[in-house]
Parts: C-alpha cells; sequence; structure tokens
C-alpha cells in the first residue's frame, strides 16, 4: 500500500521536488536568446565609443528600451540556470554548495534588476 | 550520507585518460564561453548603470570600455556570445532527436567554430566600417 498522498501522485515529482522546469526554461530562454542576442551584439558593439548624450538618445527609443528589457530578463534567467548546472556538477560538498547556489540566484538578480533600472530609468529621461 | 567517512572509492575514468577530441572541445568550450558570459552581463550592465549613474562615472567606466584593454575585452564577450549561440543552435537541434550521427556531429562542430571566428570578425568590420 502506497503512502503517498494524491497530491504526490498526481504531480508525478517523487523526492526529486522539481520536474523538467529547470530542462524547460533553458530551452525556452535559449530559443528567446537568440534574436535578442543579435540585437545585444548590436547595441554593444555600436556604443564602444558613445557618449553619454548618444546611449540617452539611444535609450529614448522605446523599442531599443524594450529589446534591452528583454535581453536582459532572458539573458539572466538562462544564465542563472546554466551556472547552477555547473555548481551542481562541480561543487558536491551540501554546504558549500548551498552556498554558491545561494550566490548564483543573487548575482543574477542583482545584474537583471541593476539593468533594469538603468535602462527604464536611462529610457524615462533620467 | 553528509557525515558518512569519505573511502576512497574508484572512479570511472574521467577526462585525463581521454585523448581530447574536437566534439568534446567544443562542449568544454561552449561551458566555458557561458562562464564567462555569466561575468560578462554583469560588465553590461555595470556601463549601463554608469549611463544611470552620472556623467563622471560614464565618463570612467566609457574610458575603460573604449581602451583598448576594453575592447579587447568586447570582442571576447562578442565571440563567446556568437559561440556559444551557435552551440546553442546545434543544442537545440540535438533536443529534437536529430543530428547525432558522427559525420555531422564532426561537421556541425567544424562549421561552428568557423562560424563564430567569422561572424565575430564581420561584426567589428561592420562596426567600424559603420562609423
Amino acid at each position: 500500500m502506497s503512502m503517498r498522498t494524491p497530491l504526490s501522485k498526481v504531480r508525478g515529482l517523487g523526492s526529486a521536488k522539481s520536474g523538467t522546469e529547470h530542462f524547460w526554461h533553458q530551452r525556452l530562454t535559449a530559443v528567446a536568446n537568440i534574436p535578442l542576442v543579435i540585437f545585444l551584439i548590436w547595441f554593444c558593439v555600436s556604443k564602444v565609443g558613445a557618449d553619454r548624450a548618444e546611449m540617452a538618445a539611444a535609450l529614448s527609443n522605446p523599442l531599443v528600451a524594450l529589446m534591452l528589457v528583454f535581453t536582459i530578463i532572458s539573458v539572466t534567467w538562462h544564465m542563472r540556470l546554466g551556472m547552477q548546472v555547473v555548481i551542481e556538477d562541480y561543487i558536491h560538498s551540501e554546504g558549500s554548495k548551498l552556498i554558491c547556489l545561494l550566490g548564483n540566484t543573487f548575482f543574477s538578480l542583482a545584474v537583471a534588476l541593476t539593468g533594469l533600472f538603468a535602462v527604464l530609468k536611462i529610457s524615462f529621461g533620467g | 550520507m553528509a557525515n558518512s567517512p569519505m573511502k576512497e572509492r574508484p572512479l570511472s575514468p574521467h577526462l585525463s585518460i581521454y585523448k581530447p577530441m574536437l566534439t568534446m572541445m567544443m562542449s568544454i568550450v561552449h561551458r566555458i564561453t557561458g562562464i564567462g558570459l555569466y561575468f560578462g552581463m554583469a560588465l553590461f550592465v555595470w556601463w549601463l548603470f554608469s549611463a544611470a549613474h552620472s556623467q563622471s562615472y560614464f565618463d570612467f567606466v566609457q574610458g575603460f570600455v573604449g581602451s583598448w584593454f576594453g575592447r579587447l575585452v568586447l570582442f571576447g564577450f562578442t565571440w563567446a556570445l556568437v559561440h556559444h549561440a551557435l552551440g546553442g543552435l546545434r543544442h537545440l537541434l540535438w533536443d529534437t532527436g536529430r543530428g547525432f550521427d558522427l559525420v555531422r556531429i564532426e561537421w556541425m562542430a567544424r562549421a561552428t567554430i568557423a562560424g563564430s571566428v567569422t561572424l565575430t570578425l564581420l561584426i567589428w568590420i561592420a562596426a567600424y566600417a559603420a562609423r
């Protein structure tokens, strides 16, 4: 006789606690990143020596600002998932692994939010 | 588990005993470029942040980005981005169950290297030609 609750049976995740989200989100963001990365490269390379007014002018275009918002969200999500796999592959002691996974989440979030804040501030005219 | 004493256990053959092969190096480079891009994105965001911060801070960061070293870093960032993206395309193809035969795997590995170097050079030539 199974001791599992009906909910746990329906979820079907067992002791792993999560299913295919990691795999799927990695692919989802990978596909999104294809056009976004082309935009990112264009943006970076065309603004290497630009002055601040030029940057502000570029970001005052809502399309450019929005593309940067999309890029930052998709890329930081993708890189958090990727780094998580790297950490899980190479760091075996539970304590260090936990700290690295926490650090990974904080780092990715910090990059994402700093980027989004900067883009929106410049785009809104600040 | 965490408290049990570590015993010397036999390990399965690992990296060091294999002859380096192109496909294996591509896999390793895919991961290394991913790690590089992880930190590269922080630099990108630092640059955006400086523009949002103040004129003097932006001048400082743009001075770094515009220097020969900054441009070298950005060139490396561009190549890593292109290489990782092309490698990612191969992975998306493999996810559909296609492209696993040895001939195609080898061909795609070579195409990825050639493609990433060519595209990176073209991007930079185009960027300099446009100014």
